[in-house]
């Protein structure tokens, strides 16, 4: 499965990098915003991305809404210090399948990931 | 400074370093920050703005936070290394989206953080603002949270 980590922190995208290897998946793609995830979401083709919301240049959110406007379907996991419910409102508004707030356990990742895969498979 | 918004960083940079690095941290007294109170080697320092403005600042000494990232990222880096600053950076970013998540019925949006490297600086944040240091100590030294935030005027009443 082709996972793409958008976080501009390389320390959090490395953390989520470890997590996922342990489950097993290692084809993996980084961006650090949102502007960089469009430009590689294409060639990449994506089944799941995990992005955060607060990054330069283009926040999570616009991304998820520019990513959705674009047709893709692929699940998206917000992985965010925005905790607020509102937040997470608009979030799944916007297109968001799951939530995950930092800090987070690499137990609750694993957990939310695998949640959100099967809902998306049943 | 309304005084409940301190309660939140308290929890907040407990619950991050409890979770993210299995770092207990025992909180002393918060305490009014005077200018020319002792520097800072390594600082994080993010802005809020919204219905809550001003800035809050992680601050370590050089050997504190050089054993806090090592834990953080799994790696021994030095204080110039840009993934160091990245590091810390994204530790003053979860501290204060846990705190402002307790900001109860306050729309508050926090700012991509900034890091300082430089022996015993000091952080000036608005003359308008008081600032409260949040003396922490943990098995890798001790550390402070500098919060410099007060409510916007034309924001709905009382932190919670």
């Amino acid at each position: 499965m082709k996972v793409m980590l958008v976080d501009d922190s390389k320390t959090m995208r490395n953390i989520q990098k470890g997590i996922l290897t342990q489950l097993g998946y290692t084809d993996l793609e980084e961006a650090c915003d949102g502007l960089d995830a469009l430009s590689k979401v294409g060639a990449f083709q994506p089944e799941l991305l995990l992005v955060d919301w607060n990054m330069p240049n283009m926040d999570g959110l616009t991304f998820v809404k520019k990513f959705r406007e674009q047709g893709n379907k692929a699940p998206v996991i917000m992985v965010t210090t925005e905790a607020e419910k509102s937040r997470v409102v608009e979030a799944i508004k916007a297109g968001v399948n799951n939530y995950v707030v930092k800090p987070f356990t690499p137990d609750l990742l694993g957990e939310r990931i695998k949640e959100t895969l099967s809902r998306i498979a049943a | 400074m309304d005084q409940s918004y301190i309660i939140p960083f308290v929890k907040s940079v407990q619950n991050v370093f409890e979770t993210m690095l299995q770092l207990p941290v025992q909180i002393g007294q918060p305490e009014l920050k005077h200018p020319g109170d002792s520097g800072h080697d390594v600082s994080a320092i993010i802005g809020m703005s919204g219905d809550v403005e001003g800035s809050v600042v992680l601050s370590f000494p050089t050997a504190t936070a050089t054993r806090v990232v090592a834990i953080f990222t799994g790696t021994e880096l030095e204080a110039e290394d840009e993934d160091f600053a990245d590091a810390v950076g994204e530790l003053v970013n979860m501290v204060s989206g846990g705190a402002k998540a307790q900001f109860s019925g306050k729309d508050v949006t926090i700012s991509c953080p900034s890091v300082v490297v430089g022996q015993s600086h000091q952080v000036y944040g608005r003359k308008d603002v008081v600032a409260i240091s949040i003396p922490c100590e943990s098995d890798c030294g001790a550390f402070n949270v500098e919060v410099s935030i007060r409510q916007n005027a034309d924001a709905p009443a009382t932190a919670k």
